[in-house]
């Protein structure tokens, strides 16, 4: 069988979309933005949006993104990307506007400006990819970073009583009147990437309905930060990380899930996971 | 309806400015002695008539960083401060520069440093001047010496800062935002529609992939010689700037021998002075830049060549006399006077400076 004898449509099973462009993304193997990028431009795509869209990138391992997706995109300074996205989203309320951040850059230098966005109602998409760790500095302590793991600047584990505690900022977010939905999902398998498609469409369509901030928190490794391999940081990620940070929605149609509810209720006591961490 | 003259604040001058001559957003966060122009825009709601947004934003950060993102989007946006609030902006405004992005920005001085006073100074102009922000760039920079300058200087600002695709400011201070005088006041214009933008602004991320391809706005480009090109770019854009927007007025100069150079509030007050001076025979002029980046080298050059000593007036400790002294390339001794931490100077102690400098 020759090459030609292959490429056909009806042997197509997998193509790369339009919206992304034909170019080598810099991320590191395993990492989750490359999967992330892959299901925003299929979802722009699937909702023929390419020419009505505004995507703003933030500072930190994604701000390249625009070399990525083939849409409008404005590059923000640290932190300002919800800013951003609110001053382009009032004066052009026709667009679709996402946001797309990692966790140094919104929960850390731009937690005033997600707090006031998400308070403010503005009736955008904000896509957070939380990884625990600053990635492209070189892997220092992020506010998200877990009680006791090792960073570059927290060598002997993070220890809340100096550096802080860990910081669950979405589920914050989720009780902001000005939020409509918020969700915490993860793309390490394609079961899991399949479900964070279907809630990053629907944080896309909600733009329509004028009804306040979409927020998809997306879990996901830094398997260079970590010092792991991409396998050893997704087992890892799925033991410690996603014991603190669990997955699922905690707001929808503007509504707390009953778990969510739950789950707040136990937010004064310790931790299981921090606890075994901080042991070590 | 035409031309309509009102009554009013330097301050409000400056929001009913925007509203009348078509800006598309304005985003700002409190602080004394500039309030009174997000004030006059809520009270106004242009956002029922013409369309402009009006927000007040959660700090001058993210004002400024509004600010950055609409005006990416080829929209005519702007933001106004004092002096700490517009310190916070300067890390915006360099992203702004860096991005080539038109937008306006107002300052309307109040003493420092620090938390300082919120009482009326021109302490501001090295940071408005010079840059102000990290990075090789200029802020073209205006200043208003009336309410009706505060007024005109919104749509000058803006074309300014179209023309060049670079931020432009104007540098107020406590006295022209807060006094109330006459100002003539334009019929409402249209805001530009998306069609115009798209036609007009081809660097604009509008979101339409305009011509096809995606437009990306952004200050980052990583290799060193890329970046270089990019810093020509924008000092090819300053050379032009200073030779074709340096703007100034001079007055009562073509029989002078003493010459006043000041700007804004202090421009005004050195006016009383020279009346003082002249009474008594002094025959002092005055050149009053209007435009403080690009300086008016050429004209302090040409009139203060001709002078036996030059007084640089301000309210600060001495911040202008620098462009003075290079204009003239030291070839005329030039002195400073100034008040500064919030002190107005009288026209009285203006033309005592003045008499002890021709002594």
């Amino acid at each position: 069988m020759t090459r030609e004898d292959i490429i056909k449509p009806e042997n197509l099973v997998y193509k790369r979309t339009s919206v992304l462009k034909d170019a080598t993304m810099h991320y590191c193997p395993g990492c989750g933005h490359g999967t992330v990028h892959r299901i925003i431009a299929e979802v722009i795509e699937e909702m023929g949006i390419q020419d009505n869209v505004v995507g703003i990138s933030p500072v930190g391992c994604s701000v390249l993104a625009y070399n990525y997706f083939d849409v409008d995109f404005v590059e923000a300074a640290h932190g300002r990307a919800p800013a951003c996205a609110s001053a382009i989203k009032r004066l052009r309320p026709e667009t679709f506007v996402f946001s797309y951040q990692g966790d140094g850059d919104l929960a850390s230098i731009g937690c005033a400006e997600v707090m006031h966005a998400c308070n403010r109602g503005e009736n955008i998409t904000m896509i957070f990819i939380n990884n625990g760790i600053y990635g492209m500095t070189g892997g220092q302590m992020a506010p998200t970073t877990l009680e006791g793991m090792e960073t570059v600047t927290c060598p002997y584990g993070r220890d809340p009583e100096i550096m802080g505690h860990t910081m669950r900022l979405t589920e914050a977010l989720a009780q902001l009147p000005g939020t409509y939905y918020v969700t915490r999902q993860a793309v390490y398998t394609p079961a899991l990437a399949r479900k964070c498609k279907k809630a990053i469409r629907q944080a896309f369509e909600n733009q329509k309905l004028n009804k306040g901030v979409s927020f998809v928190e997306v879990t996901s490794n830094c398997n260079s930060g970590w010092k792991m391999t991409a396998v050893q940081a997704n087992k890892w990620m799925e033991e410690n990380t996603l014991k603190y940070f669990p997955l699922g929605d905690m707001k929808v149609n503007g509504k707390f899930d009953p778990k969510f509810i739950e789950r707040i209720a136990t937010f004064d006591q310790p931790n299981e996971t921090l606890y075994s961490l901080r042991k070590k | 309806m035409a031309k309509e003259l009102k009554l009013m604040k330097g301050n409000q001058a400056i929001a009913e400015a925007a509203i009348r001559m078509g800006c598309d957003g304005y985003f700002g966060y409190p602080i004394t002695p500039q309030s009174e122009v997000l004030e006059h825009l809520m009270a106004e709601r242009p956002y029922l008539t013409t369309g402009m947004v009006v927000l007040q934003a959660e700090s001058e950060l993210a004002s400024i960083n509004m600010v950055y993102a609409g005006a990416s989007t080829g929209k005519r946006v702007m933001t106004s401060s004092s002096s700490p609030g517009f310190s916070l902006m300067q890390e915006g405004l360099s992203y702004i520069a860096g991005a080539e992005l038109p937008a306006l920005c107002v300052n309307v001085v109040r003493g420092g440093p620090g938390l300082g006073t919120i009482q009326p100074s021109q302490s501001d102009y090295f940071q408005t001047t010079k840059g102000g922000g990290h990075g090789d760039y200029r802020l073209i920079t205006l200043a208003p010496a009336s309410v009706q300058e505060m007024y005109d200087f919104v749509e000058l600002g803006f074309d300014l800062a179209f023309k060049y695709r670079n931020p432009a400011a104007i540098l107020s201070d406590g006295v022209i935002g807060q006094v109330m005088e006459k100002v003539m006041v334009d019929d409402y214009k249209p805001r530009w529609t998306n069609e115009y933008i798209e036609e007009h602004c081809p660097w604009a991320a509008t979101g339409h992939r305009a011509g096809g391809k995606s437009t990306i706005v952004t200050s980052l480009e990583l290799e060193a010689l890329k970046q270089e090109a990019i810093n020509e770019r924008i000092q090819a854009k300053y050379r032009k700037c200073e030779e074709e927007d340096a703007r100034h007025e001079a007055i009562q100069c073509d029989d002078a021998e003493y010459l006043f150079v000041a700007y804004g509030s202090a421009a005004r007050i050195c006016m009383k002075a020279m009346e003082l001076a002249r009474a008594e025979g002094i025959k002092v002029g005055l050149v009053r830049p209007i435009t403080l980046w690009p300086f008016p080298t050429k004209a302090v050059a040409e009139i203060g060549g001709r002078m036996k000593k030059i007084l640089s007036v301000e309210m600060n400790a001495g911040q202008m006399i620098e462009d003075v002294k290079l204009a003239v390339n030291c070839n005329v001794p030039v002195e400073h006077y100034g008040r500064y931490g919030g002190v107005i100077p009288t026209p009285v102690e203006i033309f005592e400076a003045l008499k002890k400098m021709v002594k």
